[in-house]
């Protein structure tokens, strides 16, 4: 152990990324802005802006409003579709130097396989992100994710066509680990946990819902907590799942935290709008961390409070 | 695009706002009118985004060389008036200069700068580059009363023709800066349009230079998450440039400046003449550059 070198790589599921923090969808741009504002090369990896079928504008702005240690944002998945995504956006993005993850989103199961389909083969992209949070265009539920029926459905249908691994962004703000399990059962390489929870901003002055109110959801820090409930117990309940954390995290020790309770990787969102730098200086932070416990990888980690909790709660009943 | 941890060397008072003056040579030498910087929050606040502010002055020669200043309302928001409250030799973490400048008319002279309330602050950037290039400028600028316009005298100072006015008709004339438009393109024969503030004015705008086939650039206020292009959060409808279709443009990295006659202001509620006025305490993000 102690002839082995030091090393930020993980694993996930056979995906193996250079360092543990990745960028989360929706925070990367379009390809070019990221590599004026960062070192990709030293980013673990970069989810693209989720794209669908066809073009969309988005919802109208405003977009955004602050909340306690919070935003809440809706840019309605404005994309210019697949096609365009794939002539322009994803070479831009692919060349900035950082893996690239691609999240598919869409409202029906052939809008799901056409995507998937549309990127098989694809040299650029090491794996694909399954957006889950937008309405059900075919069951007219509001989110179509948080139903074991469709997630089943879908996973297995993109993790069936796909040549890549394939991770399932479960939705935010719901009982998770049914979903988890009918995710992993239906061949996820892993989860990402979670996408945002649906939020509201309303403005007391002008009596007024302030953003589009179909897809309004919250990020930033206030989301840690959450974030940190959601891979605690999927990890319990899925021991050997790689989980991608997602939700508020903006230091090394939200990444550390979430790595203690059963995470392999996390991305970063809205911090990257803070601080472009974030990602870069959170690997650096959990490298430090590593020194610190005299491990050799971040993977030394995963998992280490949620045992110590189970345990715990072993010695509770005996 | 820089980043840098850049030092206070000044605060003022100017009615309802408040200047900063920044030691940042980085961002100073390459900023150009329109363009605007992002200031981080301290860590410790529940409001986490930056703040972005139009740059009012920078300076590559003389004996302010390397820095450059920009101009807070304390009353907008609890960002602004976390700014507002710096004090000199304090540190601020900036990021700019961001977004797309305003251009210069190669051919024509006669420039006519339009703005109220803080958005004034970065067209006197603006009619100093115009000044330096033999143009002439002249202004129409206001404000909700006295305290609320931006420099009056500064403006006399930069313009052959000023016209100043307040809602309360405390300072020049009552009423709207809307209301003084048709008058003053006449006076100052102008050939070039350039605006500042809220969409309801530049819509304005927009429609008197597109009846006057006058060439206008207006510099848009809308809110930004992050400022460099990264959220997608800053929207502007505009139309494609083949006229084809249109889509929603980021006011970050594809503005601020744009030309009115590609945005689609009945697309844009805030264009709307019944949007709401903006507010004075959001309590939230402050709307996005030059926000009022």
């Amino acid at each position: 152990m102690s002839q082995q070198k030091r090393s930020l790589a993980v694993d996930l599921g056979g995906l193996v990324l250079p360092t543990p923090v990745m960028i989360a969808s929706g925070c990367a741009g379009t390809g070019r802005e990221l590599s004026g504002l960062v070192d990709l090369r030293r980013v673990g990896g970069v989810v693209s802006r989720t794209i669908t079928v066809r073009p969309r504008r988005g919802s109208p702005p405003p977009r955004i409003a602050e909340s306690p240690s919070g935003i809440v944002w809706s840019t309605g998945l404005q994309n210019p579709g697949i096609d365009a995504f794939i002539g322009a956006e994803m070479p831009a993005l692919a060349k900035a130097g950082s893996p690239l993850v691609v999240s598919i989103g869409g409202g029906t199961l052939e809008d799901y396989v056409r995507l998937t389909g549309a990127l098989q083969g694809r040299a650029e992209v090491v794996g694909i992100e399954i957006h889950l949070s937008g309405p059900d265009e075919e069951f007219e539920r509001p989110v179509l994710g948080v139903h074991v029926d469709r997630v089943t459905e879908i996973v297995g249908a993109v993790a069936r066509m796909s040549l890549v691994p394939v991770f399932a962004k479960l939705p935010g703000g719901v009982d998770i680990v049914p979903l988890a399990i009918a995710a992993a059962r239906a061949g996820a390489t892993g989860l990402t946990l979670t996408g945002s929870p649906p939020a509201l901003h309303v403005d007391a002055t002008t009596a007024q819902v302030t953003l589009a109110e179909a897809g309004s959801w919250l990020a930033g820090p206030a989301l840690k907590p959450l974030m940190l409930r959601a891979v605690h117990e999927v990890h319990r309940a899925l021991p050997r799942m790689p989980l991608i954390a997602s939700g508020g995290i903006r230091s090394a020790t939200d990444a550390i935290e979430a790595l203690l309770v059963g995470a392999t990787a996390v991305q970063v969102g809205s911090a990257t709008m803070i601080d472009p730098t974030a990602p870069v200086s959170i690997a650096q932070g959990v490298m430090k961390e590593l020194k610190a416990r005299a491990l050799t990888s971040p993977m030394h980690l995963r998992g280490a409070a949620a045992h110590a909790v189970r345990r715990g709660a072993e010695e509770a009943t005996t | 695009m820089k980043r840098v941890r850049a030092e206070i060397l000044s605060t003022r008072n100017l009615g309802a706002y408040q200047s900063l003056t920044l030691v940042a040579p980085e961002i100073a030498e390459r900023a150009r009118p329109g363009q605007f910087v992002a200031a981080a929050m301290p860590d410790d606040r529940e409001f986490v985004l930056r703040r972005h502010l139009t740059i009012h002055q920078s300076s590559r020669r003389g004996g302010w060389a390397g820095t450059l200043e920009f101009v807070v309302d304390p009353s907008a928001g609890p960002g602004t008036n976390w700014l507002s409250e710096r004090r000199a030799h304090e540190f601020l973490d900036i990021v700019g200069p961001l977004g797309k400048p305003f251009s210069y008319p190669k051919r024509l002279t006669n420039c006519l700068l339009i703005g109220e309330g803080r958005s004034v602050a970065g067209l006197y950037f603006l009619a100093q580059e115009l000044l330096a290039r033999g143009k002439r400028v002249d202004m129409v600028i206001g404000g909700a009363s006295l305290e609320a316009v931006f420099k009056p005298i500064e403006a006399k100072r930069l313009s052959q023709l000023v016209t100043v006015m307040t809602a309360d008709g405390s300072l020049g004339e009552r009423g709207a800066v809307v209301d003084a438009l048709p008058g003053a393109v006449e006076r100052s024969s102008a050939e070039v349009v350039y605006a500042a503030g809220r969409p309801a004015l530049l819509r304005a705008v927009a429609a008197l230079c597109r009846t006057r086939k006058l060439p206008a650039q207006v510099a848009v206020e809308e809110r930004m998450g992050c400022g460099y292009g990264l959220c997608g959060a800053c929207a502007v409808p505009v139309a494609n440039k083949d006229g084809s279709d249109w889509d929603h443009a980021r006011a970050c990295v594809d503005g601020p400046v744009f030309n009115p006659a590609r945005v689609l202001w009945d697309r844009w509620p805030a264009a709307a003449a019944s949007a709401p006025a903006p507010r004075t305490d959001p309590g939230v993000l402050e709307p996005g550059v030059g926000g009022t």
